[in-house]
């Protein structure tokens, strides 16, 4: 088959030549017969005619020959698409409305797709992806203690475990992003970096491009800092691409380590949508981290686990060897501060092992949901597009009409026929298509921008082109084409060859039928458009509800800093004296007028929380609380309203007796009736010691924890310098009314001729607000984004149905006025059938988005999916555009001077 | 005359050996008798059709009477393809003729 086609081409190119060859094979002939016509007796003239006659139609054999060089289909393909191309040309503003709506339509699917693929269907570039798993606890619910990376899936003590007694994989490692700070002092200068465990690279199964990687020899519990591996791009993007990186001594959270190795360019780690900068052995997370090191803690979560299974084995075989050894496994790690409740939990978990070919993805976790229910969005976008260009076609059809009539009178073939109007659909895919996937980087790259921010690292997804996105829109454009092309073009052709010709010109072939098509289109359009719209504006209600809630404290004029005092090196007992140095310092600051230190600040991203104890059992609990640690005035600074009670002061010192400030929900959840004043509560102890218990002090108004979504929750604020164990970090919010880009760099220079070993970080707490309602935001943006084109779309077809009517009905509207209806009546008579049109499309709109709806519902914060309200408001605005769009008709219908439209006839 | 005996009468010419065009008609028509009338014209479509298919090769060469002229000749792809229609041929004169034969026996 192949073979034959390759021949035809071969053919077909060489056809000049070969036209030439049998040219002079035929003028051979006629010599050669010519000069036997003469040897017998023949004058010359004669013989020559002779052979003439014998020969037959020279230019009819030469043209048989040349017919069958030519490539048939192919060639009439490119016949069409060059006419397609001129009739285009001609219709420009058709062709622009066309091209235009498809690229959008097909720009936005594949844009959506693209990021869809990254995340969700690319494997990871390493060779046999497939064979990678994933290993983690089945069912890790009511996990406590202390989570500190994207993938806080087990603690090293358990990969400890896992890997000595693991049988499944060939190589296994054990893995944790995190940021390292690599300037040698103050400013915050963060890469992306890994802790990785021995093997990780064994288990990529790459080869170092310099130097070598990791081995298992180097991750040995207290090893130091044995050496670093740096990834391609911070190779090329720090040393230039210079070998004599190898060697070299990078500063890490201040210690110094050398670079040993360098990671071939495409490798970036089992992780998707991450990269690292710099890799360190799992081993060197103690001196990097410090006090806060998580290597021996048994509730210190902050490993994921990745290995290679074994040929022969499957996910199933190495997932039941898992779960018989996590009994022991989970016993030999049980951390000894809980009780018998929490222990009796935790030895139930299971291990198992589950599919890792395409790496670990925050981005999959949190938003392919909502990429999946926007593909659909955008997928509606393009029906709706389809939809307005197979009514576009149509009318084109009718006007063609006659031409169509006189090509079948004068002998094509329907097929010949409907096959030059497909090209001229496929012309018009193509160059939507193409524009598509140009508007589609765009937009992917904004997609991926606006998801960028809710991350410390930078996101890289790879929207590269491959060969599942390159099909999915080559796929849509025939997808499109066949959608808003065949139709009509089967329907253009279906006219009898004589009929229009007889007819002079007036359309006898306007049946119903073909009418009936283009409301029935237009019906659809509307529909969807109401989805669409329902979609956009519920979306944009629930961002809108996220923004305006009152959260419970201000977010605007506040700035937050963050600091590093570990270079600092501030013994134990000073600290929270230090820490209020600086609070006093950045309050200072001209233009601060209110000041506090806090652990988490709010939305920030931390949090923590603890269990309180019923009021007469050391071993029952009530629930969880949330907790916090802050100075005096974090109240006030935060525009938190203290309800009942006080704040703290500076007497609530260690000295002092325990105190808490509770908000609202804590109160109603946690103490008995009457004044919560006076009242204490008991928080669960770390084992071995006395629950402390803590006197209420004051009773604050309910505000957002870590995260705008969540309802309000219990939570427990207490004194700063009541905290037995100060950490090295602190964060000050501090509120000014002035611009918070002075205050940055006015507060920078203060805390700099304070301690220039302090690491310093600001945020804005606006800042940060935003960055948590990322998934929101992008979701009303495109959203609303495909709901406008949609009405958009809707509105042109419904203009376009009912001035086709208009002009269809001409003679009849000229008619009836002449028998005296009035302008009113026609009005009424146009605007009566677009009304027809829209209402049963928005009922056909109303019951599919109210079914649709469910997709939404885990994505929409403070209204529900079914919301008549919103429905109503969507049904609103597609009336008021509809009514719009077909009055122009109608008043146009109504304005005709009956004589005129008579005469016309 | 028949679709595709034509083809088959080529390849039957030629391999007796090499031949030019003109030689193959005449060649045709006298060995069946002037029954088999081909217009010469067709059969340079034919040849065409047959070298395509590799069935035949062609060169330029000098005739009898000193003229260029384009000889073809018979590939073995061609020579088994004589072969099989020639069977093939030879089955369905066979039905034929059965089928018009009167059913005496």
């Amino acid at each position: 088959m192949m073979g034959e086609w390759l021949r035809r081409v071969k053919r077909f190119l060489k056809r000049e030549k070969w036209d030439e060859e049998r040219t002079r094979e035929i003028e051979a002939y006629l010599e050669i017969e010519s000069d036997e016509n003469v040897a017998r007796g023949m004058d010359p003239d004669e013989a020559h005619y002779a052979a003439l006659r014998k020969l037959g139609n020279a230019t009819l054999i030469r043209e048989e020959i040349y017919h069958m060089n030519s490539l048939g289909f192919l060639q009439t393909l490119w016949q069409d698409l060059r006419f397609g191309a001129r009739l285009l040309r001609l219709n420009a503003g058709f062709a622009i409305a066309a091209i235009l709506s498809l690229a959008l339509g097909i720009g936005a699917n594949t844009a959506i797709f693209q990021l869809l693929d990254a995340v969700t269907l690319r494997t990871l570039p390493v060779t046999h992806a497939e064979q990678l798993a994933e290993v983690y606890i089945d069912q890790p619910h009511g996990r406590t203690g202390n989570f500190s990376s994207r993938y806080s899936e087990l603690t090293n003590p358990m990969w400890e475990q896992i890997r000595d007694h693991q049988e499944g994989f060939s190589t296994i490692a054990a893995w944790s992003p995190t940021r390292f700070n690599i300037s040698p002092k103050g400013q915050v200068r963060p890469v992306a970096g890994i802790f990785a465990s021995g093997a990780f690279f064994q288990v990529a199964e790459v080869e170092p491009l310099l130097g070598r990687f990791f081995s298992p020899a180097d991750d040995q519990p207290g090893c130091g800092t044995p050496g670093a591996v740096i990834s391609y791009s911070f190779w090329q993007r720090e040393y230039g691409g210079d070998p004599s990186a190898l060697g070299r001594i990078i500063s890490v959270e201040s210690h110094p380590v050398g670079v040993i190795g360098i990671a071939p360019q495409g490798f970036t780690g089992l992780e998707v949508g991450h990269g690292f900068d710099v890799a360190l052995p799992v081993c060197s997370e103690p001196v990097i981290r410090g006090e806060d090191t998580q290597l021996a803690r048994r509730d210190g979560w902050w490993l994921a686990v990745t290995g290679r299974l074994k040929p022969g084995w499957t996910l199933a075989k190495a997932s039941a060897q898992l779960r018989t050894i996590s009994p022991a496994i989970f016993e030999a790690t049980l951390p000894p501060r809980f009780n018998a409740d929490s222990a009796k939990h935790y030895l139930g978990y299971k291990l198992g092992a589950f599919p890792g070919g395409l790496g670990r993805s925050d981005l999959r976790r949190d938003s392919s949901n909502p990429l999946y229910l926007l593909l659909g969005l955008a997928g509606l976008v393009l029906l709706i597009a389809c939809a307005n260009l197979a009514n576009l076609m149509l009318a084109r059809a009718s006007a063609r009409e006659k031409e169509m009539s006189v090509r079948l009178a004068i002998g094509a073939s329907r097929g010949r026929l409907i096959r030059q109007l497909l090209a001229e659909s496929l012309l018009l895919a193509g160059i939507g298509a193409v524009l598509g996937a140009l508007l589609a980087r765009w937009l992917g790259a904004f997609v991926v921008s606006m998801l960028d921010v809710s991350s410390n690292t930078p996101f890289l997804v790879n929207l590269s082109l491959d060969w599942r996105v390159l099909g999915f829109t080559a796929g849509l454009a025939v997808l499109t084409c066949v959608l808003f092309g065949l139709t009509p073009a089967i329907q253009a052709t279906q006219v009898a060859p004589g009929a229009v010709l007889k007819a002079n010109g007036r359309g006898l072939t306007s049946s119903r039928e073909r009418f009936g098509l283009r409301r029935s289109l237009v019906v659809a359009q509307v529909g969807l458009s109401l989805v669409l719209l329902f979609g956009a504006l519920l979306f944009s209600r629930s961002l809108r509800n996220l923004m305006t809630l009152d959260a419970g404290f201000r977010q605007d004029g506040i700035l937050v800093t963050y600091l590093d005092l570990r270079n600092a090196k501030i013994p134990k007992a000073n600290r929270y004296a230090y820490k209020r140095q600086i609070v006093d310092q950045i309050g200072a600051t001209p233009g601060v007028d209110a000041v506090a230190a806090v652990y988490n600040v709010p939305i920030g991203g931390n949090s923590s929380n603890d269990n309180v104890l019923s009021q007469n059992s050391d071993t029952q609990t009530m629930g969880t609380t949330w907790n916090n640690w802050v100075t005096p005035n974090f109240f006030a600074t935060l525009g938190t309203p203290v309800l009942q009670g006080r704040d703290f002061t500076e007497k609530d010192n260690l000295a002092a007796p325990k105190v808490a400030v509770v908000n609202q929900a804590f109160v109603q959840k946690f103490l008995s009736p009457g004044s919560p004043l006076g009242q204490t509560f008991r928080l669960e102890p770390d084992a071995g010691k006395a629950p402390p218990r803590y006197l209420i002090v004051g009773v604050v108004k309910n505000a957002k924890y870590a995260d705008m979504h969540s309802e309000f929750a219990p939570v427990a604020y207490f004194p700063i310098a009541q905290d037995e164990d100060q950490d090295e970090y602190a964060s000050v919010v501090a509120h000014s009314n002035g611009p918070l880009g002075a205050l940055v760099s006015a507060e920078r220079d203060a805390l700099a001729q304070m301690n220039p070993a302090i690491q310093i970080e600001f945020k804005t707490l606006p800042e940060t607000v935003r960055a948590s309602l990322t998934r929101d935001r992008l979701m009303a943006t495109l959203s609303g984004f495909f709901g406008v084109l949609a009405t958009l779309l809707a509105t042109v077809g419904l203009y376009g149905v009912i001035s086709y009517m208009v002009a269809r009905r001409r003679n009849e509207i000229g008619i009836r006025m002449a028998l005296g209806a009035g302008r009113a009546s026609i009005l009424r008579m146009v605007m009566g059938e677009a009304g027809l049109l829209l209402a049963i499309g928005l009922a056909a709109g109303a019951v599919l988005s109210l079914m649709g709806a469910r997709a939404a519902s885990s994505l929409l914060f403070g209204l529900n999916a079914r919301d008549p309200l919103t429905l109503a408001l969507g049904v609103a605005i597609l009336v008021i555009v509809a009514a719009v769009a077909s009055y122009l008709p109608a008043q146009r219908a109504a304005s005709l001077d009956p004589m005129q439209a008579l005469r016309d006839e | 005359m028949l679709q595709g005996t034509l083809d088959l009468l080529i390849l039957q010419t030629l391999a007796l050996g090499p031949a030019h065009g003109h030689t193959i008609a005449h060649v045709i028509e006298r060995r069946s008798d002037d029954v088999l009338q081909v217009e010469h014209g067709s059969l340079y479509p034919a040849l065409h059709r047959l070298e395509d298919r590799k069935w035949i090769s062609s060169f330029w060469g000098t005739s009898e009477n000193n003229r260029r002229a384009r000889y073809y000749r018979l590939t073995p792809a061609g020579r088994k393809q004589l072969v099989a229609q020639t069977s093939r041929w030879e089955q369905l004169v066979q039905a034929i003729g059965r089928v018009l034969k009167p059913a005496a026996e």
